[in-house]
């Protein structure tokens, strides 16, 4: 019987022929990142060694991947401490993928293993973040674990007990609406399936949108499959994951693909058409709270968060630059934007994007985690409003329990910018061309 | 799930409804806090009422709180598991979270799950073998055992235990 793409991976990593859901495996893993929790794994690697008269060593510092990236540079002196901790470890075990707190080598850690090239088709990662399904856009099975399991991976260099998960088939079909975009359709499955309707599960995206979508818009899709509770989410590697890995992520050489076999079983397939699919909006306090713009449309915010590890990409500021271009963002709004990366940034410069958005009136801030979180920067008064192109609006998320935060798509954020209220992109400014140079040269899913 | 024969009755302290994040249980603004010593008292946070009973260490030993589905769904915070731990709860939910109950479960922080539970603050629950009787109502529900795989971590004593016992074995 056939194997899905997390199944074939998985089978592979555990030295089977075939695996099947809820067989318990070791898969051995081939990439384990960690960002500022890695303070917390460096206790509980030593912790495993204590008292067995071995020296902590981690299985392969080739593999393990550190960015800091929620709190750069560091808000507080504890934070500092950790910093200066993990570094520490980092230079006495020789991890070779640290992305320390520079411009010329920063970002959020979603977006610096793909940028870098450590991610592709075919691998097991492992993030001490829930956000590591990120990494499925690339066609590898990655997966969120907490710090112990991490301190367990950087031991023996596999996941212990590990139940093959089921998969949801997604078929994507249709053509995107102008400025709807692959956050409308992630928010838009995540209302339908609920904030549990993944748990344990894997999401496999198909369909002829997946094929014409650009590696950004596939980021979304998988960085927000954990959403849906999902163990992971996966585009099956293809021509365009080709071209992402060796045109933008600098990957020379051979790069072998993952397809589901045509045989394979699903537990369950999803179809969506996405041709009427209108802009959505995520609305306090569950990600699966999810409305078509229509709703609330008017609703008024006091901040717009563009960026993080699922609208911080090049493609997303353009999108934005491209719509606040010669306007101004509307009084009593402050409009935040951080690039996912450095590098994005300094693309982002080069193309003009930083300089429409400070002159429309936003802060750009320097790339890494900055509100997403509520811990480090832009956080909200009582009984503000946040509008946010981030990935989750739980009760206190960006700092404050006495605040609401809203998500949608990067080109929903620059059109509320623009009105003060949560609005919808009506057609181009000024009657400029209704395409923006995205990196894959198409407009489909920014 | 923790391997609970028992028939000492448990308070249960706190009822909360589904989608618990653990944004809610241990909120991102104290993320540098890392010490499993110092996660406890930042427990629910802003929550003052269950976060004020939690630290009044006045709570009888094994209390419970009660949640409804997807308990400790979003981030992977190990700190949200660790605090709880430190109170010596136990938590019953209709259903958790993938990754907050695999750090349970590496932590040794007892989670039970129990899809038809009807509780409430201030009830007392039995749990033992495959049921919660709720003493309270008088109301018996089933609960779903951890696939043998996981249960083997628990019966280790946590996750750094048994990886502590695979190096060994690697090394031997
Ligand atoms: S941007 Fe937000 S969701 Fe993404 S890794 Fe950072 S804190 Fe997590």
């Amino acid at each position: 019987m056939g194997m899905t793409v997390a199944e074939k991976i998985l089978a592979r990593a555990s030295g089977r022929d075939s695996v099947r859901p809820g067989d318990v495996i070791e898969p051995r893993v081939d990439l384990a990142m960690s960002h500022e929790n890695g303070a917390l794994v460096i206790n509980q690697f030593l912790e495993v060694y204590k008292d067995t008269g071995l020296e902590p060593k981690v299985w392969d510092p080739g593999r393990i991947a550190i960015i800091f990236d929620h709190r750069v540079p560091a808000e507080s002196a504890k934070t500092a401490t950790n910093q200066k901790k993990v570094r520490d470890f980092v230079g006495a075990q020789k991890i070779s993928k640290f992305h320390d707190i520079r411009g010329d080598q920063g970002g959020i850690c979603h977006q610096i293993l793909p940028e870098n090239g450590y991610v592709r088709p075919g691998m097991v990662v492992v993030g001490t973040d829930s956000h590591t399904t990120t990494h499925g856009a690339l066609g590898a099975f990655a997966f969120g674990i907490g710090a112990t399991e991490m301190a367990s991976v950087w031991t023996l260099g596999s996941v212990l007990n590990v139940e093959v998960p089921g998969t949801i088939k997604v078929v994507i079909n249709g053509e995107f609406a102008e400025h709807v975009s692959a956050k409308d359709l992630i928010l838009h499955i995540i209302g339908k399936l609920s904030a549990e309707g993944a748990n344990y599960k894997v999401l496999e995206f198909h369909g002829e949108a997946i094929h014409r979508m650009p590696t950004s818009g596939r980021l979304v899709l998988c960085n927000m499959s954990v959403e849906a509770g999902a163990t992971a989410g996966i585009v099956p590697s293809d021509a365009e994951t080709l071209r992402y890995l060796h045109e933008t992520a600098g990957v020379t050489g051979q790069v072998d693909i993952v397809q589901p076999d045509a045989d394979a079983e699903y537990e369950q397939v999803v179809e969506i058409d996405i041709t009427n699919l209108t802009f959505q909006i995520a609305c306090p306090n569950g990600v699966d709270n999810v409305k078509p713009i229509d709703a609330v449309e008017g609703t008024k915010v006091d901040q717009i968060v563009v960026g993080s590890c699922t609208n911080g990409r090049r493609d997303d500021i353009a999108a934005v630059a491209h719509i606040l271009q010669g306007r101004r963002v509307a009084d009593g709004v402050r409009l935040l934007v951080f690039p996912a990366s450095w590098k994005i940034y300094q693309e982002c410069m080069a193309h003009g994007y930083i300089d429409d958005l400070v002159k429309a009136g936003a802060v750009v801030m320097n790339p890494g985690c900055g509100p997403c979180l509520g811990v480090h920067e832009g956080a909200l008064g009582d009984g503000e409003v946040a509008l946010s192109t981030t990935n989750r609006n739980f009760k206190g998320r960006m700092g404050n329990p006495k605040s609401e935060v809203f998500l949608c798509s990067p080109a929903v954020a620059a059109a509320s910018a623009l009105a003060g209220h949560i609005a919808r992109p009506k057609g181009e400014p000024h009657g400029q061309p209704a395409r923006v140079e995205t990196e894959a040269g198409c407009l489909e899913a920014w | 799930m923790a391997n609970l024969q028992e028939s000492k009755p448990r308070l249960v302290v706190s009822k909360l409804g589904d989608d618990i994040s653990t944004d809610a249980i241990y909120p991102g603004r104290f993320m540098a806090t890392v010490l499993p010593t110092e996660t406890p008292k930042l427990a629910f946070a802003d929550d003052t009422e269950l976060n004020a009973k939690l630290n009044s260490r006045t709570l009888p030993e094994g209390s419970v709180i009660v949640a409804g589905r997807n308990f400790g769904c979003g981030s992977s915070r190990e700190q949200a598991a660790s605090c709880l731990r430190g109170h010596g709860v136990t938590i019953v939910a209709r259903a958790f979270a993938r990754i907050f109950q695999q750090n349970s479960i590496n932590l040794g922080l007892p989670t039970v799950i129990c899809p038809e539970l009807e509780a409430d603050a201030g009830d007392e629950l039995v749990i033992a073998g495959d049921h919660v009787w709720n003493e309270t109502k008088g109301t018996k529900f089933a609960t779903v055992p951890l696939p043998a795989a996981r249960q083997a971590i628990i019966d280790a004593g946590g996750l750094i235990p048994y990886t502590r016992k695979r190096l060994l074995e690697s090394r031997a």
